[in-house]
Formats: C-alpha cells, structure tokens, sequence
C-alpha cells in the first residue's frame, strides 16, 4: 500500500510540476495561447512514443538501446513507400511498417533470449543493424508522407457540446497519441500478459518458479517496444513530412523521462502515466528556454542538469525510504 | 570391477580443447584476430605489411585506451558513456588553448572537465545511487552543452594541433606507432592494478557482490568516485591523441568511438553486469574491431551494409564467447 502511494504521489508530483510549468509559460509569454499548445503536442509525439518503447522493456527488467534506430528505420520506410504513390497506398503502408516494428522488435527479443547476452549489448548490436538498414532504404533524407496523414497531427478535433474555446486546447496531435497508447496499454496493464511483464522485472526467478513464461514474456515486451517506436517514426513521418535514415536524440530523451516518469531501471515498477507526463515537461521546459530567449547551447546544459538534478533526488529518496543496508 | 568405475573417462578432443580455452579466454579471441586477418590478407593479398599493422596499431590504440575505462566502471557493474565527450572536451580544449596559452597550461585545462565530469558522475553513482548508465548519458549531455557554449567564445582564436600530439598520433619510431609509448604503460598500469592492488581487487569485489563487499567494510562511494574519475582522466588523455590522429577538431571527435569502446569490452570477456573480465581479452577486442572495419571497408560494401555487418558480428562473436567460456 505504501509503495502504491509513493508511486503514485510521484505521478502527481510530476503532473504538479507540468501545470506549474504550464503557468511559468503563460507568465513568460501571455499570448501563449492554444495554438502553441497544438505545436507543443505535434513536438512531444515522437517523443512520447520513443517513451512508451522504453518503458516497456524497462518495466521488464531491460533497456532498449535500438529505440532511436528503430524509428529512424520505420520512419524512411514510411517515407520511401509513400513517396510519389497514391493516397490510398498509405492505408496498407502504415499496418506493414508497425507489423514491422513488431517483427523487429520480437527480433531484439527472440536474439536475447536465445543468445543469453546480456540485453543491453544486444539491443546496441541491433543499434548498428538497424542504422544499416535505415541507410540501405534511404541514403539521404527525402521521401514524403500521405496528405491524410499530415493532416491527422494538424489542427483539433471538434467535439459536439464543447465550446469553441476549450475545444481548441484539444489538438488532434494529443488525441491520437492518447489514442494509441490507450489502445495497447490499457488492455495489456489488464491482462494476464502484463502482469507477467511486471513479474519478470520484478523477480525473474520468483516470475519463473511461478510458472511465468519468463522466455515469451520477454519476446512480447521487445515485440511492444517495437510498435511503439514504429509509431514513433510514422508520427516522424508524418510530421515532417519525409523520412530522414539519422536517429534523432530520442534514446537519451526516452531514458530520462522513463527515470523521470519514476519508473525504476531494473524493473517491475512504475506505468505508463508517469514516463509521458515526463515527456512534456522535458519539452515544456525546453519551450520555456526558448521563449527566455536562452541561448540553445545553453538550453542543452539546462536540460542535462535538471535531469541529472531530478535522478538525483529520485534516488536520493528511494534510498532513504529503504532500511538501511540494503542493496538497490 | 572397481577398477575400471575409478579410471579417468577417455575426454574427447574437442571438449578439451573448448576447456583449454576456457581457461584462457584470450586465446579464442586471438584465435579470432588471426582468421579475420587472414580473410584480409586473401581478400586483398599483400595488404597484412609493416605499415598496415602500425596502421591498425594507431587507429585500435584510443579505442583500446577507452575500452579500458569501460572495462573498469563494467567491472563494478557500471558504465561510463560519457569518455567520447570526456576526450572531445579535452581535445578541443587542448587544440584550442595551445594558440595562446603555455602547453602546460593548456593540458591543464584540458584535463579539467575531464576531472570534474569524473567526479560528477561518481558521486552521482556512488553516493547518490544513480544508475551509471542514466549518470553518464546525462554528465556527457551537459558536457556537450558546455562545449558547444565554449565554442563560440574562441571561435575567433582558432585553432592548432600541437606539435607533441602530433607526433604521438600519427609519428612512427623504427616502425611503431608512438602511441606505444602512451599505451604500453597504460596498459602495464592498468592490468597490474586489476590484478595485484587492493583497489582492482576492490573493483571486482563491489561488482561480484555489493553487499558482501559493503559489510566486509569497503567504502563504496570512495572507491567508485575515484573509479569514474580515473575513468575519465583516461578518456581525457585519449581524447589527446586522438586529436593527433586524426587532427581535425570537432564538437563530435571522439563521440563515435563510444559504441565500439563498450562492445570491446564486452568482445574482451567483461561482464556487463560486474565482478568478471580483464584488460587483455578488451585490448584484443579494439583490435578484432578495427580489423573488422578494415575489412568492411576493403569489401567496398555501402555504409548501411557495412553497419549491419559490424552489428551482426558484435552479436555473434559475444554470443560465441559466452558460450565457451562459460560452458565449465
């Protein structure tokens, strides 16, 4: 019960921080307004999904050093498949490209579970494999994305019985992000499988002795982790516009805001919740930054500090709520 | 009867011979060194020469220097990601300060965010218990960040690379690299300390078993912020002749080394997890690595080619390890 609490109060801490941030941002800049909130949104998309990816690999006791890789391979994959072909095309392009971030994903599983190397020298091989692959589709960045699917990220969504005030503060970019994780995450927090991703972060061998398929389980997170950084690099896309075959900095940025989000590296603890609020206070605080009219190198050192600042006092209270003696 | 039950079985060649090397875990990976160059020397007869092999020398030696600081932190079960921007700093630094400072001087302040990011990083791991991985990524951001505001400030003064380094990098005494005179005793130093001080005993005791090592009495924060800070100071010194070497500075020198320098370490036989491995099987790892992209290069592969290559064999040749050296 205590543990559930101090999980979740760190959630609220967290989402305290982002309305304060909210405020600090309406007080630099007045005229902040909905539309910046729709630009914030379509900013934070990639990056929410890149989030997701590592989550859920960290919750299973791993770490995903192929997230970045995996969108930028995805994402020159949409772009090159879509360029110059019809609108409809897309309809099929999207399902293969997330069909292939799942088989990818399953992949970097399937290679840890057979090989027994240790997970994160395995997904940095698969670093260079999909970076490889990302240059063989697209040498150079180019390529296009469907005008439907451009248009799915821009704008908001009207929703009846809401006043044209509060229904621009509702952009499309943030519904669909929301959309997308609900669908995947909410029904597997509830099933079977997802306690037994918890499981095997928690206790590999109590998972195992619990008859946990400790194997499969793992293959499934990956396979997760997969989707999610396809989502990630179709929303780059789409975005964007084109396909571009060089990672962004979007391993580093999931591993903050996973640590951020208070979800443990090492496993079994921690949500979903947690990790995204992370996300937009990371750019919420870049926004702010730059409406200061800070420097962006400075900006870079800024942002290191505060995250190196908060895992800081993240662990700092995790030690003193733990007996003394005891290991991490 | 008896007799017989008592007689040693007949053992079978080749699980001797597995055993054998077993207990000599450099040997398979020598055995490896010297069948990739022999690919080399079929595919391109007459290129294994004098001047191919001080070649190598000087490109495996600043990967083999970094590698040790990841074989060093991968011992105690950490990480240090942060050595490809330790050795920019200190290399731009260097580069840029010796047009008007005294070489001494400007070594001095060359080594200077070398220490400091030391330092950081192992009071962040040791004290406050950060994970390494985590700690690094994010001293290495606000690094980055800091060079790039210095940057600006000398951009009128230019830069130089200082005769000495010069000669370090790229000079050749009776056909050997002069980067030997800078490896051998750091190597010399390094495997004596893993091997017969109180320290390096230190550093495989706090990986094996933290808690045993914490109630036999070892201060763990002391040894593990003076690991990281000597961790750092190597990566500063590499970053000094690497600028020799390839004397063009640039805010992301000695970034691409990072990757390979943890898969050289782990090619060698250190555990990414601690308490096992040691400095000899991760120097010959920087040389199967440089021979590798030698080879991937003589095969005039495209670059994505090149890359899924590189990753495939990473995989393959520390699943391999694995297999054989822990296959008692």
């Amino acid at each position: 019960m205590s543990r559930f609490l101090r999980n979740q109060g760190w959630v609220a801490g967290l989402f305290a921080l982002l309305v304060f941030l909210f405020v600090v941002t309406k007080l630099i800049q007045p005229g902040y307004g909905s539309g910046d909130f729709g630009s914030l949104a379509r900013a934070v998309l990639p990056y929410a999904f890149a989030v997701a990816a590592q989550t859920v690999v960290v919750i299973a006791g791993g770490i995903d050093l192929s997230v970045a890789a995996m969108m930028a391979l995805t994402s020159v994959t949409a772009a090159s498949m879509m360029n110059g072909a019809s609108e409809e095309y897309a309809l099929f392009v999207v399902p293969f490209v997330l069909a292939m971030g799942l088989v990818l994903g399953a992949l970097n599983g399937i290679l840890i579970v057979v090989t027994r190397v240790p997970d994160i020298v395995v997904t940095l091989a698969m670093l260079f494999v999909l970076q490889g692959a990302a240059l063989l589709v697209l040498e150079a960045p180019g390529g296009a994305a469907a005008e439907w699917l451009k248009a799915s990220v821009i704008g908001t969504v009207p929703i009846p019985g809401l006043p044209d005030w509060a229904g621009a503060w509702v952009p499309k970019a943030l519904v669909l992000l929301f959309v997308c994780l609900c669908i995947v995450w909410i029904p597997l927090r509830r099933s079977r499988l997802g306690l037994s991703i918890y499981a095997i972060g928690s206790n590999e061998l109590a998972a195992f002795r619990s008859g946990v398929p400790v194997a499969r389980t793992r293959i499934v997170a990956y396979a997760l982790s997969g989707l999610f950084a396809a989502l990630g690099g179709l929303s780059l896309t789409i975005s964007t516009g084109i396909g571009a075959p060089i990672p962004g900095p979007y391993l580093l940025a999931s591993v903050a805001a996973v640590v951020l989000g208070g979800v443990a590296l090492g496993g079994g603890k921690g949500g979903l919740l947690g990790p995204i609020i992370a996300v937009f206070v990371l750019r919420l605080v870049r926004t702010d930054l730059t409406l200061l009219a800070i420097d962006p190198n400075v900006t870079a050192i800024i942002e290191g500090l505060i995250m190196v600042a908060v895992v800081m006092f993240g662990a700092f209270i995790t030690m003193r709520s733990r007996p003394a003696g005891a290991t991490a | 009867m008896t007799d017989i039950a008592t007689m040693p079985q007949p053992v079978s060649f080749g699980r001797r011979l597995k055993r054998f090397m077993a207990d000599r875990p450099p040997i398979p990976l020598i055995i490896l060194l010297i069948i990739l160059v022999v690919i080399l020397q079929i595919l391109r007869p007459g290129i294994v020469n004098e001047r191919w092999i001080a070649n190598t020398a000087k490109f495996a030696i600043p990967l083999a220097i970094l590698a040790g600081c990841q074989t060093m932190t991968m011992l105690t079960g950490g990480i240090d990601l942060s050595v490809g921007t330790v050795a920019t700093m200190s290399a731009f630094i260097m580069a840029t300060q010796i047009v008007n400072q005294d070489p001494t001087v400007a070594f001095l302040l060359a080594m200077l965010p070398a220490v400091l990011i030391g330092l950081v990083n192992g009071i962040g791991v040791g004290v406050f218990r950060v994970h390494p991985l985590i700690m690094t990524l994010g001293t290495s951001l606000i690094g980055t960040g800091f060079l790039q505001v210095y940057q600006r400030t000398v951009i009128a003064s230019g830069a130089k690379i200082p005769g000495f380094l010069n000669w370090l990098g790229t000079g050749l005494t009776y056909g050997f690299p002069n980067a030997l005179f800078l490896f051998v005793p750091v190597a010399v130093l390094i495997v004596f300390m893993l091997n017969r001080t109180g320290f390096g005993r230190l550093l495989y005791a706090v990986g094996d078993n933290e808690r045993a090592a914490r109630l036999s009495g070892v201060r763990y924060w002391q040894v593990i912020t003076a690991l990281y800070v000597l961790s750092s100071l190597l990566a500063g010194i590499t970053g000094l002749l690497y600028i020799g070497l390839i004397k063009a500075p640039s805010l992301s020198l000695a970034e691409p080394l990072v990757l390979p320098s943890v898969a050289a370490a782990v090619i060698g036989g250190t555990s990414i997890f601690g308490g096992r491995g040691g400095y000899t099987g991760t120097i010959i790892g920087a040389l199967i690595l440089t021979v590798l992209t030698t080879l991937l290069t003589i095969l005039q592969m495209p670059e994505g080619g090149r890359r899924i290559l590189f990753g495939f064999i990473v995989l393959f040749v520390t699943a391999a390890y694995l297999r054989i050296v822990e296959d008692r």
